[in-house]
């Protein structure tokens, strides 16, 4: 039985100007040249000096707002989904509800499960909306993904945002048919409070980890709902780097025809918590009425939501309201790793 | 606070800062920014608060290297005169580049942006920014 159901009235996305080369990292720090050939990522967005997760969720909330045709005061709810939080305490979502004229009369809150949780504020705007407890939401994944300089972690993590708008169905780009939610306790990732970057429990991070939060997830969708891979145009995953998201589609019967569209880390690395939120944005880019989309963002810690979803005659309208994740692919400019350096506060200074 | 910024001052411009927030004279019809007690050309206290559009043409421009504490990493700073139609505004300039370097006439858009840090602890102070137009829409 299909729960109940919420459309999706607006995505928007946003990656930052700034590019480094994968190939600086292990120039810098003396590793292989070959080393991060395996993740299959060539460069990684970086965000620019005066960029956080906040700046960035704020330019991926404005472009989907844009779409979904509605006036920011009509959203009630902001979720901010976040490993990068700019303040410790201080909401992200407060700031961007200003910034964009959502506020006084809506919740706003920060959301914290390392890269899923912006999907959790996505399927409790669903269950919000769907209740009728608000007509709007705002779901927000954003991140300037940090990692231990010269750490193997440092080749993927990179920055970037995506967000969406969560209504009723009626009027929507796409309906949230069917969702499911998956979590353990799995010491795969984690960052102390204080501690400015994340540790991985190494042999924890793949198959205990993603493998298994995401083939649960998608197979538990799949037994609730009687839909199988071949009912289904597209399948985003959670992409960590630009290897993990092929295996695991294929081993759930899914093919590169279904795959390829929603890959964005082979691009630009891994942007956490807008990962597979942006491959399902770009997605959303391409897709034509009709379509079905399986989704299934990652988290550590560790969990999986699987999201069935079903594109409307509406997408079409939508879609050249603002720039699309292509366009924001393309407008790159490449750094070395001294301007890195600088851009994500590596370099210790005394303030 | 360690520095020359003020938490309240930042907080009760918000919206000029955040929005672009400005004020239409009701006795003279012209707009100014960011809004005041009374209208600069005329003198009426008779205002409206409109919010200006987040996209105009870039009028002239400086680069400045002294900057304020706070923004060194920002360094250098380049400052706009940007002609939004109702009004101009002076504004930070962001994501210049050697590929993007600003010109006189360019289409610029307002963004959200870190204008100044207040050391490790202190307020992170936000503003919108202009930069070269890719479309981002108005909402």
């Amino acid at each position: 039985m299909p729960g109940p159901q919420a459309g999706i009235h607006g995505w928007g996305a946003y990656i930052p100007i700034y590019r480094l080369p994968l190939s600086e990292i292990a120039r810098t720090w003396g590793w292989h040249p070959e080393q991060y050939k395996g993740l299959a990522v060539e460069e990684k967005a970086v965000a620019g000096p005066d960029e956080d997760a906040t700046t960035m969720g704020y330019e991926a909330a404005r472009n989907a707002i844009a779409r979904a045709q509605i006036k920011p005061s009509e959203i009630q709810a902001v979720f901010f989904g976040t490993e990068s939080k700019p303040y410790a305490v201080k909401p992200s979502a407060t700031i961007i509800a200003e910034a964009l004229g959502i506020t006084p009369l809506t919740m706003a809150s920060d959301l914290e499960f390392a890269c899923r949780a912006a999907s959790e504020g996505m399927r409790a705007l669903s269950g919000m909306a769907s209740s009728g407890l608000i007509k709007y939401g705002l779901v927000i994944g954003s991140d300037t993904a940090q990692a231990n300089p010269g750490d193997v972690l440092e080749f993927t993590a990179a920055s970037g945002a995506a967000a969406f708008v969560i209504g009723p169905t009626s009027g929507a780009a796409a309906i949230i048919e069917d969702s499911v939610t998956f979590v353990t306790d799995t010491p795969d990732f984690w960052r102390r409070a204080q501690e400015p970057y994340p540790l991985h429990g190494e042999g924890f991070t793949g198959e205990p980890a993603y493998f298994y939060h995401i083939k649960n997830a998608v197979k538990t969708l799949f037994d609730k709902s009687g839909l199988r891979p071949t009912d289904f145009k597209y399948a985003i995953f959670h992409q960590p780097n630009g290897k993990f998201p092929l295996k695991v589609g294929q081993d759930l019967g899914f093919t590169m025809e279904q795959l390829k569209d929603g890959l964005v880390t082979p691009m630009i690395g891994n942007t956490y918590n807008a990962s597979a939120l942006m491959g399902f944005a770009k997605v959303l880019d391409k897709a034509k009425p009709g379509d079905r989309i399986l989704l299934a963002p990652f988290g550590s810690g560790a969990g999986s939501d699987a999201y069935s979803i079903v594109v409307t005659d509406a997408v079409e309208a939508k879609k050249p309201l603002a720039p699309t994740v292509d366009q924001y692919l393309a407008r790159k400019v490449t750094i070395d790793y001294s301007a890195y350096s600088k851009n994500r506060g590596i370099i210790y200074v005394i303030k | 606070m360690s520095m020359d910024l003020s938490i309240s001052r930042h907080w009760r411009r918000k919206y000029s800062i955040y929005r672009l927030q400005a004020a239409r004279c009701k006795a003279c019809g012209r707009v100014h920014y960011p809004p005041r007690p009374a209208c600069p050309y005329c003198g009426s206290r008779d205002l409206e608060l409109v919010e200006l559009p987040k996209h105009g043409k870039l009028v002239s421009f400086t680069k400045v290297y002294a900057v304020p504490e706070g923004a060194r990493a920002q360094s250098p700073v380049y400052v706009g005169l940007v002609d939004l139609g109702a009004t101009k505004v002076v504004a930070e300039l962001t994501d210049i580049t050697d590929q993007t370097q600003p010109k006189e006439g360019m289409e610029v858009e307002a963004v959200l942006r870190r204008t100044r840090v207040d050391g490790e602890a202190g307020l992170i102070y936000y503003a919108l920014k202009f930069r070269p137009a890719i479309g981002v829409p108005d909402v």
